[in-house]
């Protein structure tokens, strides 16, 4: 199959076509950038939603769940779980599915896991790239699932429209929440294994954090997974206050037994009514698009670089002053620029 | 070869099978070699295994059984395969099987069988010289 | 000799001719380490057990804490029962194979059962294709039963029945079978597994999630403590997790965890420790190394003493022994070269006897072929009778008490297993172990280790990486006909058209009614089973009500 057909199977959501061409855009094989151009102005249509969380959060069985949930309001849902990569070995033992595996006879859930290193321009891009396919594809949903306790896998989350944190109590990880730069792109709080001792501490330790971060202008609405509001009733809540902003709800599940799970899902999707209507979604697409578009020309530009022999052989010049203390970085780096430039 | 490329390994304990020791074992040497390894966990039907292989785009499909059930077993997942259209993975398969019962496997296109004493320097040797690309 | 002197004197030997013959002499290995990574040392001496103090710690057979035994005569009195697991396709072959068994002198029987029966799924289940009398019987009812059984006085043997989350319907079926004998449930005598737990962490045949598994549990602790006093209850097994590739103390540990926490609920679920605390038993692994095999039944036994006087306050000393059956080692048989195996087992099983195992089922030597076949089958019964009858070990009680390699090992395991429990139990005890995954991770991490010590050559198994010949494929090998299958299904076909379904019905109601309450469901198992339900709609009607455990520890 050429790259023409795979794409236009894959638009058509044909199983084989969509697993391929993540395949191709993910190890940005051969002819990806003209499959890229295909299928990108088909994106923009599924709702992202980043699931992130410390391990034994319970992460992957809220995904499954949620799954279930959204495919019995008859939407479909991609999933795209991203496990670590071995900084020594390069592979990466990618066990998420294991627990989603009871989707795999459906056809309106597409699972794939993907490992975190080894991608040129990073992680993010090729997440970026595997969800466009899934988008692209038609699914109403996708959700990306990834381990939220490095840089990395904050900026996966920042992928999102949704990003969801996932806390259990107990784990000693509460601080975890505080983590610089993850309490911002938290949209949904879900505090799962809600039976466990320490749940209401966990809460309470999110609420103060999300006072801190200034996110609820004093004041944070907690919704229990039990008597939640109905998406419904948030939509008309959030009606009347449009220029206040997001207040993320903490919701708290049993995501083994479903409980809570509707409502984690009603959530986003209230999340999204209200991006949509405030002109949110817009400015962070925009954003996105902005730092992508940076991102690869720098990356680009740099490749290009590295690659030139001229340009290695003048570095190696200079590293050897800085190295034998000659010369500082910053003079060496100004030096190279200068030469590069001119 | 495309940089950064690396094997995908579908790893599947198809059947009512429990013993997860070697599956596990194998698992992590791929990974040790470097190989992004996928495992499916117990009781997987031949449907779910190829529907998972399809979906990851593996290279590779290893399958791991003890409790005999290989002849039925692993002819269903080649002839899922089959009529999918998958031509392109390296199935090999790995547990208590007896010798007579290769050739017939083999057959029906199982590339190797690892049997009980083979190392997992051998499965990754097999895999890195056979994969279909 | 004073303690001074030997010290010094040792001290002598150590750096003196010893460290002379190392030098020009190298020891085969830089350090030598027995499968916990307990290092062995060259010599051991009094200066090694010094702190032991042999009536607190080590005792007298059938006396606190059990160290040297359970039982004051040992083998003097009986010899261990010699049971072979045994098992597979129908129950007509298999009840032939019992009655060969017998005939040799086999004292007790054990029986296998196949992957659906297991998973409480009928022969014609979907999921059973290709697994129906593979590596066991196929009970599908009561019918099936009786034809296992059928010729055979169940008030005269005992039966050990590897059966877990099913466990309840496979010992209502038995119960079933003697009523029709004749033969009242207070006179039989044998064993269920039903250690849920393992399965969880090691063996993978679990079906409901875990708290109705240990209700079920505790149902039958409390059904049998009044009904069938002379049945073991479960048999906490550490065989599974050994083979999975845990090292000598984690099988400890995780095994007196796992028995921890079913003496727990049944705790909590109301019952009094001592009266079930008899009848709990263990199953244990025999593995290679033979000295450190020896130590680790002694160790177990001594610290659950302790766990069930100390801990749960037992006054009952039965509740403290630690009564066990042994298995050699399946995972070290090698398919190469397999006469080797009789060897192994051979060894292995000596240990068992050495450590004072109650039972003992030695493994045939084409156990990493097949189906053992009935030569083979012979064989390892045979190795069993020569120990016996021909190698005077069980002439005398513990024989290797008081080396001082064996005492000080022995010490060295049970504290090292005690600091497991101790990190088990500040996880939340075994079932909040596995819940996170750690019991698995330990496991995991052994085996893998012990695999790449076989690669890279650190560990020598003969005829796998050393010692190779060519050889041709082995013959005679045991064949599951694939025709069994059908043949099961016809007979439930048959089952479902010549039974009251109306009675079916009415029972499998009321077991579902009760199972939605806290009844004890013993007594509605038992009237599903003699309606002849079959095992798949019982268990159909509890994965209704109790859910499917999910498996989520992949890593």
């Amino acid at each position: 199959m050429d790259w023409q057909e795979i794409v236009s199977r894959a638009l058509a959501r044909d199983i084989r076509a969509v697993s391929r061409l993540i395949s191709i855009v993910e190890d940005r094989r051969s002819g990806f950038e003209n499959a890229y151009a295909a299928i990108y102005p088909h994106t923009g249509r599924a709702h992202v939603i980043g699931i992130t969380g410390p391990p034994g959060s319970g992460k992957s069985t809220l995904v499954d769940k949620m799954a279930a949930e959204y495919r019995g309001r008859g939407k479909t849902v991609g999933i795209v779980a991203v496990d670590p990569t071995s900084p020594f070995t390069g592979g990466a033992l990618l066990g998420d599915r294991l627990r989603m595996q009871r989707h795999s006879l459906d056809d309106g859930v597409f699972i794939r896991s993907m490992g975190t290193r080894g991608h040129l321009g990073g992680v993010s891009r090729a997440t970026s790239g595997v969800v466009d396919v899934l988008d692209a594809a038609g699914y109403d949903y996708v959700l990306i699932e990834t381990v939220g306790v490095g840089q990395s896998e904050v900026e996966i989350a920042s992928l999102a429209d949704t990003v969801a944190l996932v806390q259990v109590p107990g784990l000693g990880d509460d601080i975890q929440v505080i983590k610089a730069g993850v309490m911002e792109i938290g949209d949904v709080f879900v505090v799962n294994k809600k039976d466990r001792p320490g749940v209401e501490r966990v809460v309470a330790e999110i609420r103060m954090a999300l006072d801190l971060a200034g996110n609820a202008s004093g004041r944070v609405r907690a919704y229990s997974g039990h008597h939640g509001p109905t998406a419904a009733s948030a939509a008309g809540a959030v009606a009347t206050t449009e220029v206040t902003p997001w207040r993320p709800p903490i919701l708290q599940t049993m995501a083994e037994s479903g409980e809570g799970v509707a409502e984690v899902c009603d959530m986003c999707d209230v999340h999204m009514c209200r991006l949509t209507e405030d002109g949110t979604l817009v400015e962070r697409r925009l954003r996105r698009a902005k730092s992508e578009t940076m991102q690869i020309a720098s990356d680009l530009i740099w490749r290009g670089l590295a690659d030139d022999p001229r340009t290695l052989e003048a570095a190696e010049g200079l590293a050897r002053k800085v190295a034998q203390r000659e010369m500082d970085p910053y003079v060496a780096g100004r030096s190279l620029r200068e030469l590069i430039v001119n | 070869m495309d940089e950064g490329r690396k094997i995908r390994v579908l790893v599947a304990k198809p059947g009512l099978d429990g013993h997860d020791r070697g599956a596990k074992v194998v698992a992590r040497a791929l990974r040790d070699a470097g190989m992004e390894v996928i495992y499916t966990g117990l009781r997987q039907t031949p449907e779910q295994i190829v529907a998972a292989a399809i979906q990851e785009d593996v290279d590779v499909v290893a399958m791991s059984i003890l409790s005999g059930a290989h002849n039925y077993l692993f002819p269903r997942v080649m002839q899922l395969l089959r009529e999918r259209g998958v031509d392109d993975v390296l199935v090999v398969g790995g547990g208590i099987i007896p010798d007579e019962d290769i050739p017939g496997l083999k057959e029906c296109g199982i590339a190797e069988v690892f049997t009980p004493g083979a190392s997992t320097a051998d499965t990754v040797k097999f895999i890195r010289e056979n994969i279909k690309r | 000799m004073n303690q001074g002197d030997l010290s010094g004197e040792y001290g002598r030997w150590k750096s003196g001719p010893y460290a002379k013959t190392c030098a020009r002499f190298p020891e085969r290995k830089e350090r030598f380490e027995g499968s916990s990574g307990i290092e062995v040392k060259p010599l051991y001496t009094p200066l090694d057990v010094e702190q032991v103090d042999y009536v607190n710690d080590l005792g007298f057979p059938g006396e606190y804490p059990y160290n040297r035994g359970v039982q004051p005569t040992m083998y003097r009195g009986r010899f261990w029962t010699m049971r072979q697991y045994a098992g597979f396709a129908t129950a007509e072959e298999s009840n032939r194979r019992y009655k060969y068994l017998l005939e040799q002198g086999q004292t007790g029987l054990s029986v296998a059962f196949d992957l659906p029966t297991q998973i409480g799924y009928d022969s014609d289940h979907e999921l059973s294709a290709g697994e129906v009398g593979k590596v066991g019987v196929a009970i599908d009812s009561l019918a099936d039963m009786e034809t296992l059984f059928d010729g055979i006085p169940l008030d005269k043997v005992s039966t050990s029945m590897t059966i877990n989350a099913p466990a309840s319907m496979l010992l209502a079926m038995y119960i079933a079978v003697a009523e029709k004998q004749g033969v009242f449930a207070n006179k039989l005598n044998g064993t269920i597994q039903n250690d849920i737990l393992k399965e969880y962490a090691a063996r993978g045949t679990y079906i409901f999630p875990p708290k109705p598994s240990m209700r079920l549990i505790t149902n039958i602790f409390e059904y049998c403590s009044t009904a069938v006093p002379r049945w073991n209850t479960i048999s906490i097994s550490g065989y599974h997790i050994r083979e999975a590739g845990a090292t000598a103390v984690q099988e400890v540990a995780f095994t007196l965890a796992d028995g921890i926490a079913y003496v727990k609920a049944a705790v909590d679920a109301g019952l009094d420790v001592d009266d079930f605390g008899p009848r709990l038993s263990f199953f244990f692994n025999a593995h290679n190394d033979l000295l450190e095999e020896v130590a680790k039944f002694r160790a177990a036994r001594r610290l659950w003493a302790r766990i069930m006087r100390d801990r749960f306050g037992a006054k009952d000393p039965k509740s403290m022994q630690l009564r066990f059956h042994t298995q050699t080692a399946g995972c070290t048989l090698t398919a190469q070269q397999p006469d080797n195996n009789i060897v192994r087992v051979t060894l292995q099983a000596l240990a068992a006897v050495l450590g004072g195992t109650q039972s003992l089922h030695t493994n045939s030597r084409d156990e990493a072929l097949a189906l053992p076949s009935q030569d083979s089958v012979r064989i390892a019964l045979r190795t069993q009778q020569i120990i016996a009858y021909e190698s005077g070990v069980a002439d005398t009680i513990d024989p290797l008490a008081v080396s001082y390699y064996i005492e000080a090992l022995t010490d060295e395991i049970e504290r090292a297993a005690a600091d497991y429990i101790r990190r088990i139990d500040e996880i939340g005890g075994a079932p909040a172990a596995i819940e996170r995954g750690f019991i698995q991770a330990e496991i995991e991490e052994s085996a893998y280790r012990y695999q790449m010590e076989i690669e890279s050559g650190d560990r020598t198994i003969v005829g796998l990486n050393d010692f190779q010949i060519e050889e041709d494929r082995p013959s005679g090998l045991l064949k599951v006909d694939p025709a069994v299958g059908d043949l099961q299904c016809r007979k439930l076909a048959q089952l479902r058209a010549e039974r009251d379904n109306a009675a079916v019905e009415a029972s499998l109601a009321a077991l579902e009614h009760a199972a939605s309450g806290s009844d004890n469901l013993m007594p509605y198992i038992l009237d599903a089973v003699r309606a002849y339900a079959t095992l798949g709609e019982m268990c159909g009607v509890l994965r209704g009500v109790f859910g499917e455990y999910k498996p989520t520890v992949a890593y």
